[in-house]
């Protein structure tokens, strides 16, 4: 396809196996905690390079760096043998490190044409020269194949569409390396196929593509190498064609998965949740019917954008209720608001801490007895019994190992796994129930993790109801006693006991999809 | 996993640490006071005169009392752009009202100071709780739902009257309120130090205070904690608008005539002024009333500097204006020690 690519492929056959991209012991830290250690990583010009790792293992962190957005912290970045130190976004694309990441960094308010020639306008004498552009962006989209109306507003676009505009965007500089950040995590089964071959055209006219996916048969497909990421550290890199599925995967998790998450003693008792028939949250959730009893975890596994983070917060009243019923403790529920549901002793604690759960410049314990002041205990008539609020919020952090446990410092000095603490204590400060956790262990270190594990045991223990939704599939198989499978909306499978396997859960989701990787352009 | 120091060589360190806090809690605006009144009672005598202390604090408690209202607005993430309108308003509905009942009720002072009195709050009451239900139920952004209300409001004022100022007032109202001094203090300065006990209470120490701070910090997050957040929005615009007719009730009763120039647009800088230079964070979620006080006591000391100095009065809010940037962007300065993941 695409005259556009071709320059001269004989050259860059020539010397393929020279990396283009070369980073030597990168280390990137945030606040404290380290998002990658010492990696090493390279692209050779015309190879695909899958990074693959778990949520949080590093790879957005390493694709960022690469793309000029985070600066490392050590270790070399060279690329076509120059030395790119301090590199900027602006920098690395001018040098021809173009990304495609899936939060797109597209303005809504501006047409396709527009926002593909963002930054780099075509400008004669100091005037946009519109013609030109046009024509260019034209020929452009034609090339790619897509089909795309240049004067749409790009917000009216779908996601599918949008994802395109994002690509074009990222080819107009004419790449030399591409980054493809789950880029069919949007897209439809056509859709795909054809970014497959786009990817496929790009490899003949030497450009290198990183490229970040969870999806074997993807990767299986375009992988020339594969670089596995753990806990922010290189695991290895090795050629595609030689290695098993298997093997991937568990040099993925590294750790025995029964060492690492604890044995929860599961005793099933009486139904604390039940949904019947619930549409809810704008067409995110269809018809669906659900159970979780009280002294058992049960688990919501799906795909991002499935539905089951809407699940959950439909529970607590934080979504819009289409259809259907929500009865807690056999009580059909009329009135859904996160209040009422407090006052049921239903919590929820969202998955996104910065953004849903603290009030960053606000101090550990306003944080901690925020949902609970209108508790008697702590508040008569409004009026705040502050040596009740600092005991009670003292007790709670120290069961959840807070550090420090000043309860005097503002949330937004804490590090993720303290935040995530803080917030958690918000679930020990009153009488409650039902535990509603959306993803939480994302972002957050491995210790961090096991003081959650703990906690969600503890709760257990008391007899509470425990819900878990989480996108990290091994961590929601060991938890839960019982498994339910998301998928577009629909809840598709239900798991238990020996059943609740990796392979059972991937099968459920694309039961309705047919493989769809397979014929890719060759 | 924890970022915190090591438990090092001890009690210095975290002595030092302490302090820099208290003096970051603090800010540099209890030094600025201190010394702009050491050099202006170097720099001329009258400066610490009955009088012009008296003056300083009237106006200066006139201004903090509005400022109170926006910083409540500011700290629940908010913005009060009618603040100085209300003044204006609540003044002609006082005067107009008291001329009234003046001549319905005569001899019966308490009874027309009274309903003046009531009158005005009402006002107040009933533009702040427009605010409120503009931002927080038909979610208007709260700059130009006030700026709106600003512009009605200011408009009404100036049509009762045709901007012609009410006098008949009853003269207790004036000799025994507006112009009174209690040992040595101007009344407004009481009210003004009973309205800052009173809020300081209600920011330490109840859940509306808390709940007011978790809506301006995160309201994500206020709505997940199960706190009302439109009821508590909606309060707090409503306690600016009574704060403002308060302010527009003192001006009212020391100048004795209801006018529809009091307050306006340089009150209302003044009072974010006031607010932000005391610490309130344009992002909400931060700042106490105290420290607002002494702010407004900071540009009251300051406009009266200038005044005594003999600078030109239209210097001044050009002053105020770069005073007023200059704490924004100490502000902002402030904020980038929160990580954001």
């Amino acid at each position: 396809m695409s005259e556009a690519f071709v320059e001269s492929p004989l050259m860059v056959k020539e010397k393929a196996l020279e990396p283009i991209l070369i980073l030597r012991g990168i280390t990137k830290r945030f606040q404290g905690i380290t998002a990658l250690r010492q990696v090493d990583f390279d692209v050779r010009p015309g190879e695909v390079h899958v990074l693959f790792g778990e949520n949080g293992a590093g790879k957005s962190t390493l694709i960022n760096v690469i793309a000029g957005t985070f600066q490392p912290d050590e270790g070399s970045y060279h690329f076509d043998g120059e030395d790119l130190g301090s590199l900027t976004p602006h920098r690395a694309r001018d040098a021809g490190i173009c990304a495609v990441f899936q939060e797109f960094s597209l303005a809504p308010n501006l047409t396709v044409i527009e926002n593909v020639f963002l930054g780099r306008e075509i400008k004669r004498r100091g005037v946009l020269d519109l013609a030109a552009m046009r024509s260019r962006a034209g020929r452009l989209i034609a090339d790619l194949g897509f089909e795309l109306e240049l004067d749409r507003q790009v917000g009216t676009l779908s996601r599918a569409h949008q994802q395109m505009v994002e690509i074009a965007k990222a080819l107009l500089g004419e790449p030399r390396i591409l980054i493809l950040d789950e880029p069919t995590a949007s897209l439809t089964e056509r859709e795909a196929e054809r970014l497959f071959e786009l990817v496929a055209a790009l490899k003949l006219c030497g450009v290198g593509i990183i490229y970040v996916s969870h999806r074997m048969r993807e990767i299986r497909a375009l992988a020339d190498r594969i670089t596995v990421l753990r806990d922010g550290q290189l695991v290895r890199t090795l050629d595609a064609a030689s290695v098993q599925d298997s093997e991937l995967v568990e040099l993925m998790t590294g750790r025995k998965i029964d060492g690492f998450f604890p044995n929860f003693d599961h005793k099933p008792g009486r139904i604390a949740i039940e949904l019947r028939g619930l549409s809810a949250a704008r067409g995110a959730i269809k018809g669906v019917n659900f159970l979780a009893r009280a002294g058992e975890i049960t688990g919501i596994a799906g795909l991002v954008g499935c539905g089951k983070s809407e699940l959950v917060r439909a529970i607590y009243g934080l979504e819009q209720i289409e259809r259907g019923e929500i009865r807690i403790h056999d009580e059909a529920q009329l009135t859904l608001s996160p209040r009422h549901s407090l006052r049921r002793g239903v919590v929820y604690f969202p998955a996104n801490r910065a953004t849903e759960g603290l009030a960053l410049a606000r101090i550990v314990r306003e944080n901690a007895s925020m949902s609970s002041l209108d508790v008697p205990g702590i508040a008569r008539r409004g009026i705040l019994d502050m040596r009740t609020e600092r005991s009670l919020v003292q007790r709670a952090v120290d069961r959840l190992k807070l550090r420090p446990p000043n309860l005097e410092r503002p949330a937004g000095k804490l590090s993720g796994g303290n935040r995530q603490k803080v917030m958690l204590a918000r679930g020990l400060m009153r009488d409650l129930s039902i535990f509603l956790f959306d993803e939480p262990t994302v972002g957050i270190d491995v210790s961090a993790k096991r003081e959650v594990y703990d906690f969600m045991g503890r709760l257990l223990a008391a007899g509470a109801a425990v819900v878990v939704v989480s996108s990290e599939l091994p961590e929601v198989l060991a938890l839960s006693n019982r498994l339910y499978v998301m998928h577009h909306g629909h809840i598709v499978n239900e798991l238990e006991g020996n059943e609740k396997t990796e392979q059972n859960v991937l099968a459920s989701f694309f039961r309705d999809e047919p493989i769809h990787a397979t014929g890719t352009a060759s | 996993m924890t970022i915190e120091e090591a438990p090092m060589n001890a009690s210095s360190r975290a002595g030092l640490r302490t302090f820099a806090r208290s003096l970051s809690a603090a800010g540099i605006l209890p030094i600025l006071l201190t010394s702009l009144i050491v050099a202006m009672c170097i720099a001329d005598p009258r400066f610490f005169g009955v009088a012009n202390v008296t003056n300083i604090l009237r106006n200066g408690s006139v201004l903090a009392i509005v400022a109170f209202g926006q910083a409540l607005v500011l700290i629940a993430g908010g913005f009060d752009l009618s603040v100085g309108a209300i003044v204006a308003l609540a003044s002609q509905i006082a005067a107009v009202t008291m001329r009234w009942a003046g001549s319905a009720f005569p001899e019966h002072d308490a009874v027309v100071i009274a309903l003046g009195v009531g009158a005005a709050l009402g006002t107040g009451l009933l533009v702040g709780l427009v605010n409120g239900i503009c931002v927080a139920v038909l979610r208007i952004s709260g700059f130009i739902a006030t700026l709106g209300s600003m512009s009605v409001t200011l408009g009404i004022a100036l049509m009762i009257t045709n901007g012609i100022p009410v006098y008949g007032l009853p003269q207790s109202f004036i000799t025994q309120f507006g112009r009174a001094r209690w040992l040595e203090l101007p009344s407004a300065a009481y009210i003004a130090i009973a309205i800052l006990v009173l809020l300081a209470f209600v920011q330490t120490r109840t859940a509306l205070g808390r709940y007011l701070y978790a809506i301006g910090g995160n309201k994500e997050a206020a709505i997940v904690s199960g706190i009302a957040t439109r009821r508590y929005q909606i309060a707090a615009y409503v306690l600016s608008g009574l704060l403002a007719a308060v302010t527009g009730l003192l001006l009212t009763a020391l100048v004795g005539s209801g006018q529809a120039s009091f307050g306006g647009d340089l009150m209302m800088l003044q009072s974010i002024a006031a607010a932000v230079i005391g610490g309130v964070s344009l992002h909400g979620g931060v700042g106490r009333v105290g420290m607002v006080a002494l702010s407004a006591i900071f540009l009251s000391v300051l406009s009266n500097a200038l005044n005594l100095l003999r600078v030109d009065s239209r210097i001044q809010p050009i002053i105020i204006g770069l005073i007023l940037i200059c704490a924004v962007a100490l502000d902002e300065i402030r904020r980038r020690g929160f990580v954001h993941d």
